[in-house]
This record gives structure tokens, C-alpha cells and sequence, in this order.
């Protein structure tokens, strides 16, 4: 096989093993349409990361931390549903993204950002998305027990002493790094759907979170390995094929008959 | 047991949440070892109040002070979990489990939910999950349970058996209970001290007294009679629609 499709399988594999745990959360939490919004002012972050003349990668982080913050703000003085206001910070930071690239004159391939360019992963990108994929993994790991306790029940854990606040915002950090570092693989349009879709499939097949959350890493890999030998197989587009083929993952999931998975009637929900 | 040790000390607070103010002038003591149950009519500033002695908001004006590494285990009113978390009860437990936690095999079985340790948490029913979050505030071994409205989505026979429970539980932990109810009587025998609040409190003592006391009378007999608009009162005070006080002559603070 071609060198580019080592490295698109790499760094695919690399974003899929993060997107799964973080996607879990995302599910618990009822957060799908909050990445949404996250990834969508990703492309705000690369216009910033360009007029400054930063790493992009870094631009797109802090961007995205700032949004998630704002969002926090916005929601405790709660003028407007949730939902509202996702919905119009997802579109109008977007729409300022696609514009300020378009007014900074520089030729930049908005497409790719849109949809993802897999198969022009560059080594120095890998580096980015594998020191991403090292440090979410490495914050999941040594946070896991707090994060699960605000999952649970978020008064719950207030009253019992977590610092509930500050770990919201690392869960927004980690999501803004997931986002960072996947914009190169699914696009900003498809990034939650990486993180959800795997995460929805798993919870079908397991009984734990921790269970949950690694499966779904499984299931986020063999995704990105169909997806890729389809795209370059068919030549279709590789952010879409990974997204499509991680859908077949999950439909598969659920027509796996309840009795092959050995639990009680009524877990899978 | 009853040692006059006392556990939280609450001096006049008030809490103004979006301009209304849902706790008025409250001063409360709770001493080791007691049951002290909270009641009121919906929307009286009961859960209110247990919020701001969790520390989960902060009175308006006030103090409340509690005594140096305070114990709390708390029972919220419901949880909050989304059904995608694959957890069963024994895992559920584990994730509020401290160094200092008692067992979970113990918790459950003070609780008599032992049997229920391997269940997801999506298949157990209100009762059942009244207990598994009992359980989980006795992990603490705690020297205070705050139990916000214990018996919700339980019927009338698990009630009883869950007050009996509550009982049993402060005898076996020598803890205070701090709990919120809608029902004098069903709590009655299972508590040391009532505590009738509606923003204010507007009496307190013994279940036996304060269910003879008038104002106890005129605030859950208005709710019984809510066809009728007039309701005669006998007592120091009355409430508006807001239910501020509007005769304000003397009437019982703590």
C-alpha cells in the first residue's frame, strides 16, 4: 500500500482511539449538539490561527475553549434555551469562520476543513494528532473518576465536594483538542459524528462505562480502517466514508441479536 | 446519643432567587442524633434550604455553620443519570465510594437492597433506586443524612416501610436526619422535630404539636381546600398568593 494511506490509517486510528471515550461522554451527557457547535467554531480558530500567524492547532483549541466558556456563561444567565443558543452560536461562528478566511485573502482550502482531507496527512500533522491523542488519553485516565461523578448526577457530585465547574471545563478542553486534532480527518462538519456514533454502537455491547468508553474506541478504529480502504477503493471522499462506514458499524451493532450478548432484556438502550 | 453536640447552625438566612425571596429570616439548629423533618407546601423553600446546608448555593444574608469535618450524606429527590451510562448498582456505588467509605456491601445491606448489587441501574424501579441512593449516602458513614423528599415515586405501603427504614438507619449510624416531607403523618412516628416552613418557618416542636398548631393547620388545610377561595384563620399570621407573610404580628422563628 501507498505511504499516504499509512499515514491517513495512522492518524485516523490516533483520532478514532480518543474520539471514543470522549464521545461516550458526549452521549451521557446529552452533549452531541454542544460538540456540534464546538467543532463548527473550529473553522473561527484556523481564520485566528492565520491572521496571527499561530499553529493551527493551537488556535483552533483556544477557540474552541473560548466558545465552550462563552457557552457557559451565556447558559447560567439562561435569556434563551440551551438549544437556541447553540444553534446560533454553531451557525454564526461558521459563517464568521468561512468569512474571515475569505476577507484574510489567503488561498486556503476551505473544503478540507469542511470535510476533512485524510489523505494528505503530512508527518509533522501525525506528531500533532498523536501528542493529542496522548495527552486526552492521559487527562481521561488520571480525571476519569471525577468526570464520571458530574456525568452521574452533577449536584450529586457538587455536594459531595467535586469542583464541579473546573471539571466541566476540562471536559470542554478535551473535546477542544479531540476537535483540533480531528478537523484534519473528518472535517469540522463530521467531527461529532465520529465522536457519537462509535459511542451510540458500543453501548449496545457493553456493560460499563470504562467498557463503553474502549469499545467504542474499537468500533471508532475498524470505522476509519473501512472507511479509508473504501474511499481509496471506490475513490470517495475519506471524511464522509469514515462517517458512513462508523453508521454501518453502528447499525451492525444493534442487529446483533440480544441473546449473543448474554444480558438481561431491556440493558440496551 | 443525644448528646447537645451541635451539627449545623443555621442563623437567620435568607436566599432571593430571581428577585423572590424563597427563605426568609430562617434560623435553624439540627443536634446530633436527631430526626428533624422539613415540611411545607410545594414551592416553600424546603429543598431550598437543604441546598444552601449543602453548601450548593450561597444564602443572600446569613450564616450557616457547620460543625469542623462535618460528615453529610446526601439523598437528593432524584437522580439525574442518563439512561446510556452502563452502570449496574454496585458500580454506581463504587463511583462515590472514598477512602473512608464503609462498604458497599454493607450500605446495601442496611437498606436491604443486597440483592440488587449485580441490576443495572436502567431496571430498577423508584423504590428500589430510593434505597440504592440511600445506600449510597450512607457510604460516608455519615454523621448528618440530608434526605430531600426521601419517599418520592414510592407508593403509599413503601413509604411507610422507607420511614421505618430511616429510623432504623439513625439508630444504627447514632446520625442526625435532616429530611424534607409532604405528609405529617406519615413522618410523625419516625421524627424528633418538625420543622413547618413556607419561606419562614411558621412553627416547629414535636409532630404531636405541631400537628395541633394552627398554623401547621391553616398551611396544609388551605392545600385540601383549594376550591375555596376564603378560609377561615385562627392563628398570628396568613400568607398572600406569594406566600409572604401579610399579617406580620409575632409568630415563631426556629
Amino acid at each position: 500500500m501507498a505511504d499516504f494511506i499509512w499515514h491517513a490509517l495512522l492518524a485516523g486510528i490516533g483520532v478514532a482511539l480518543i474520539a471514543g471515550p470522549l464521545g461516550s461522554f458526549v452521549v451521557w451527557r446529552r452533549m452531541s449538539y454542544f460538540g456540534d457547535t464546538l467543532a463548527h467554531s473550529a473553522l473561527l480558530g484556523i481564520a485566528l490561527g492565520i491572521a496571527l500567524d499561530m499553529n493551527l492547532n493551537i488556535a483552533v483549541i483556544i477557540c474552541c475553549v473560548l466558545i465552550a466558556v462563552t457557552l457557559v456563561f451565556l447558559q447560567q444567565h439562561r435569556f434563551i434555551s440551551t438549544d437556541t443558543l447553540l444553534g446560533i452560536l454553531a451557525h454564526s461562528t461558521l459563517s464568521l469562520g468561512l468569512i474571515s478566511i475569505g476577507l484574510l485573502g489567503v488561498r486556503v482550502d476551505i473544503l478540507s476543513y469542511l470535510f476533512g482531507d485524510l489523505l494528505t496527512v503530512t508527518n509533522s500533522e501525525l506528531i500533532w494528532i498523536f501528542t493529542g491523542t496522548v495527552a486526552v488519553s492521559t487527562l481521561l485516565i488520571i480525571f476519569w473518576r471525577p468526570l464520571l461523578a458530574i456525568t452521574i448526577d452533577e449536584e450529586m457530585a457538587q455536594a459531595e465536594g467535586y469542583p464541579v465547574t473546573l471539571i466541566r471545563l476540562l471536559l470542554m478542553l478535551l473535546m477542544a483538542i479531540v476537535i483540533a486534532v480531528a478537523m484534519k480527518i473528518v472535517g469540522v462538519l463530521l467531527i461529532t459524528s465520529l465522536m457519537i456514533i462509535p459511542a451510540a454502537a458500543a453501548r449496545r455491547l457493553t456493560k460499563s462505562p470504562e467498557s463503553m468508553a474502549l469499545t467504542a474506541s474499537v468500533l471508532g478504529c475498524i470505522a476509519v480502517i473501512l472507511g479509508i480502504l473504501a474511499s481509496v477503493e471506490w475513490d470517495t471522499a475519506t471524511g464522509p466514508s469514515i462517517v458512513l462506514a462508523a453508521a454501518v458499524v453502528f447499525v451492525g451493532c444493534y442487529l446483533i441479536p440480544t441473546h449473543y450478548l448474554g444480558k438481561p432484556k431491556g440493558e440496551a438502550g | 446519643m443525644n448528646s447537645p453536640k451541635k451539627l449545623v447552625e443555621i442563623d437567620n438566612i435568607n436566599v432571593i432567587l430571581g428577585g423572590n425571596c424563597v427563605i426568609d429570616q430562617v434560623s435553624l439548629n439540627i443536634q446530633a442524633g436527631e430526626i428533624v423533618t422539613l415540611i411545607g407546601p410545594n414551592g416553600a423553600g424546603k429543598s431550598t434550604l437543604i441546598r444552601a446546608i449543602l453548601g450548593l448555593l450561597k444564602p443572600s444574608s446569613g450564616k450557616i455553620k457547620t460543625a469542623p469535618g462535618l460528615r453529610i450524606g446526601y439523598m437528593p429527590q432524584r437522580l439525574q443519570m442518563d439512561r446510556t451510562i452502563p452502570l449496574n448498582v454496585q458500580r454506581f456505588l463504587n463511583v462515590w465510594r472514598t477512602r473512608n467509605s464503609i462498604s458497599i456491601k454493607t450500605a446495601l445491606k442496611h437498606v436491604s437492597a443486597e440483592h440488587l448489587a449485580m441490576r443495572p441501574m436502567q431496571e430498577i424501579s423508584g423504590g428500589e433506586l430510593q434505597r440504592i441512593l440511600l445506600a449510597r449516602a450512607l457510604l460516608r458513614n455519615p454523621q448528618l443524612l440530608v434526605l430531600d423528599e426521601p419517599v418520592q415515586g414510592v407508593d403509599m405501603q413503601g413509604q411507610t416501610e422507607l420511614y421505618q427504614l430511616i429510623h432504623e438507619i439513625r439508630n444504627l449510624y447514632h446520625c442526625a436526619v435532616l429530611m424534607v416531607s409532604h405528609d405529617l403523618h406519615l413522618v410523625m412516628s419516625s421524627t424528633d422535630r418538625v420543622i413547618c416552613m413556607n419561606h419562614h418557618i411558621c412553627c416547629s416542636g414535636h409532630p404531636e404539636s405541631v400537628s395541633n398548631d394552627p398554623a401547621y393547620q391553616e398551611l396544609f388545610g388551605k392545600e385540601a381546600v383549594e376550591s375555596i377561595a376564603l378560609y377561615a384563620h385562627h392563628h398570628d399570621h396568613s400568607h398572600d398568593d406569594t406566600g409572604k407573610v401579610v399579617d406580620h404580628s409575632e409568630h415563631l422563628h426556629g
